[in-house]
């Protein structure tokens, strides 16, 4: 294996490998996982890459101690990852709750299979769109990105590291069996083409007794560990030096607000959208993997005559409405395509809010990707 | 003539802005806390050689806010796998765990035996009362057979842990037990405990009179410390007594004190192995 962080030039590359190499790209150096299907090629990576750049991996008892590893590893000053598909972040949750409320920033890759339940670890699904959102208690904020190729899990692994440091939370790259195990080409740029963010860090000096070091809704600078900042970091109610208040409700209002608004009151830095709606009456939304067969479906269906555009959410979280509601403003009907029994769609009816109808269109098998003809019979149907 | 006002001499070590504990009167936690900080200073160390990480229960909030030093509170049964993710990632700092017998042995029993059985070097304190306290009184894994609690007012049919041989078993290299009637032996283990290489566990047996006392019926603050004073067999004694003569007693000592390949040098060994081949390429 190569000494080299950053494997510049043009490769021809796994999904799951492709999110590895960008996690070294942006600077990851610590990483925890526990096996498990499609996503071990992840771990597998890093285990081998990482040591030989001066970083650990650590294969823990199961995904609550992985995702606890990273958290702790974080607050040292590490940019840390881990990978796990549906199973393992139904354990992790508990703990990313943990990081939202302490604002650690790390990465989670979920490369999504196929569910509920154990399911079928080797078919492809959306399936944990909403539990990546909602899936800890309490009300919060995630990001949570969604490429649809093995480049973009290459770009997204290494912007969800960006995001994490810039917003000082979690972060999602939700991908999927089919994506994870695709082999596409992948170029990694030279080092210093990459941009790459660094969180803001407490001064030398500082210690958390006169210095704050959370929820300020521009982010508050790290207090890192091991620099005598003296940090007390509790995902209890805390105020913004960490002291803990687990008596008066209107300290757990301004911790709710404060981290919830961290990320609201931002949401148009951190939503990225990618449209093509010329001309369209009618727009395939999708995401992920899926959005493979809307772009293919568009492009047959326009050469057919058919007035068709497409959306696709390279963010999941926070959700694009402000993008959604322009594209019914335009358009007539808005069809969601989804491998799942339809997540998204109610967030894409709500922001549409009559605007256009809105229709969900899952594949004729759930776990295979949609069949071109249903795609565009569909949209035929709408239009009719 | 004006008098000097006493500062007591570990108050250097508690963070200005905690005034105040949350533990009930007659809590063991505090007579810990005290023996920890002794330790740390009669080592010549500072708090800011140390990372505390914690979990839910009382115990866990010795550190949580009153160390002023780096302190991870973290989510109930996981502080020693977060820990191991600060070791790894520091691995020049001190890192010391202090958490109770229901969030170590309970629900983060699989990190526990993990992390002895990894030796990786760290600290762990387990304030053993018996009781899940903070709760309001629950059977826990270290409850007696037979005893009363909220969630067995029949008695408890469950047999409990030995922690200190569970540990021992899974592979930790220092390993040791005293009661909060034991303070001064608390501080010299707590020191070989601080300087060893390896994974060290301490379990101190502690008195909750106001959960355990009440709902066991054994009592006051003062009538359980007299109980430990009376019932503390110390290892090497236990030695030469019958399981039954060992019935209701606690077994005291510094257990397990060996040498293993730590789990944080073992990875840069790795490292090492790993920078060398890919250089060779």
């Amino acid at each position: 294996m190569s000494n080299r962080a950053v494997l510049s030039g043009r490769h021809f590359m796994m999904g799951n490998i492709a999110c590895a190499e960008g996690a070294l790209a942006a600077g990851c150096r610590f990483a925890a996982g526990y096996p498990i299907t499609p996503a071990t090629e992840v771990a597998e990576r890093l285990a081998e890459r990482l040591p030989a750049i001066g970083g650990t991996f650590l294969q823990m008892e199961d995904e609550i101690a992985s995702m606890a590893a990273i958290i702790g590893a974080s607050w040292a000053g590490q940019k840390t990852l881990t990978a796990t598909s549906g199973p393992g972040i139904s354990l992790m949750l508990e703990n990313i709750g943990f990081a939202v409320g302490t604002e650690t920033p790390c990465v989670i890759v979920n490369v999504m299979r196929g569910g509920p339940t154990t399911g079928i670890p080797t078919v492809e699904l959306q399936g944990d769109v909403i539990q990546a959102r909602r899936g800890s208690h309490g009300d919060y904020q995630i990001i949570a990105l969604a490429p649809s190729s093995v480049q973009e899990c290459f770009d997204y692994t290494l912007e969800a590291f960006n995001l994490a440091e810039r917003w000082r939370t979690p972060v999602f790259v939700l991908t999927d069996a089919f994506l994870g195990h695709m082999r596409e080409e992948v170029v990694i740029p030279e080092p210093d083409a990459l941009r790459l963010v660094e969180r803001k860090r407490f001064p030398a000096g500082a210690d958390v007794e006169t210095l704050p070091g959370f929820l300020d809704l521009d982010v508050a600078p790290m207090p890192i560990f091991g620099k005598g900042h003296k940090a007390h970091v509790t995902s209890s109610c805390h105020d913004a030096h960490g002291r803990r208040n687990v008596i008066d409700a209107t300290a757990l209002d301004v911790f709710a607000k404060r981290l919830n608004d961290k990320i609201e009151t931002h949401r148009d830095e951190i939503v990225r959208v990618e449209q093509d709606l010329e001309g369209a009456e009618v727009v395939l939304v999708s995401y992920g993997s899926i959005f493979r067969c809307a772009r293919a479906s568009v492009e047959a269906g326009r050469a057919q005559g058919l007035k068709l555009g497409w959306l696709k959410l390279a963010t999941l979280w926070p959700f694009a409405d402000t993008a959604i509601a322009a594209a019914a403003g335009k358009a007539k009907h808005l069809i969601v395509l989804e491998n799942n029994l339809g997540q998204m769609v109610h967030y894409v009816q709500a922001a549409a809010a009559g605007k256009a109808t809105v229709s969900f269109l899952p594949p004729r098998i759930l776990g295979e990707m949609h069949e071109m003809e249903d795609v565009l019979r569909a949209v035929k149907e709408v239009r009719a | 003539m004006s008098l000097t006002p006493y500062q007591h001499p570990l108050a250097k070590f508690i963070r200005p802005s905690a005034r105040s504990t949350a533990n009930c009167p007659g809590c063991g936690n505090g007579i810990l806390a005290q023996a920890i900080l002794q330790a740390i200073d009669e080592l010549g160390l500072t708090l800011e050689d140390f990372v505390f990480v914690s979990g839910i229960g009382c115990s866990a909030w010795i550190p949580s806010p009153s160390f002023f030093a780096d302190v991870l509170h973290t989510t109930h049964g996981r502080p020693i796998a977060f820990a191991t993710g600060i070791k790894a990632a520091m691995p020049d700092k001190h890192v010391m765990v202090i958490s109770g017998d229901g969030d170590l042995t309970a629900i983060g029993g699989n990190h526990l035996i993990h992390a002895a059985r990894r030796n990786i070097a760290m600290t762990v304190f387990c304030v053993n009362n018996g009781i899940y306290g903070m709760t309001g009184g629950q059977v826990a894994p270290t409850t007696p057979i037979g005893a009363n609690t909220v969630t067995t007012p029949f008695g408890n049919a469950e047999n409990p842990f030995d922690i200190c041989r569970l540990v021992e078993g899974a592979g930790a290299t220092f390993v040791a037990r005293w009661t909060t009637y034991q303070p001064r032996q608390i501080v010299k283990t707590a020191k070989k405990a601080i300087q060893k290489k390896g994974f060290a566990f301490v379990e101190v047996v502690s008195q909750c009179p106001v959960e355990f006392g009440r709902k066991t019926g054994m009592g006051n603050s003062v009538q359980m410390m007299e109980y430990y004073r009376k019932n503390s067999v110390s290892s090497a004694k236990a030695k030469g007594l019958s399981p039954e003569e060992l019935t209701g007693k606690i077994v005291v000592g510094e257990f397990v004190d060996v040498e293993k390949p730590e789990l944080i040098a073992r990875m840069a060994e790795v490292r090492a192995k790993a920078m060398a081949a890919a250089g060779a390429k």
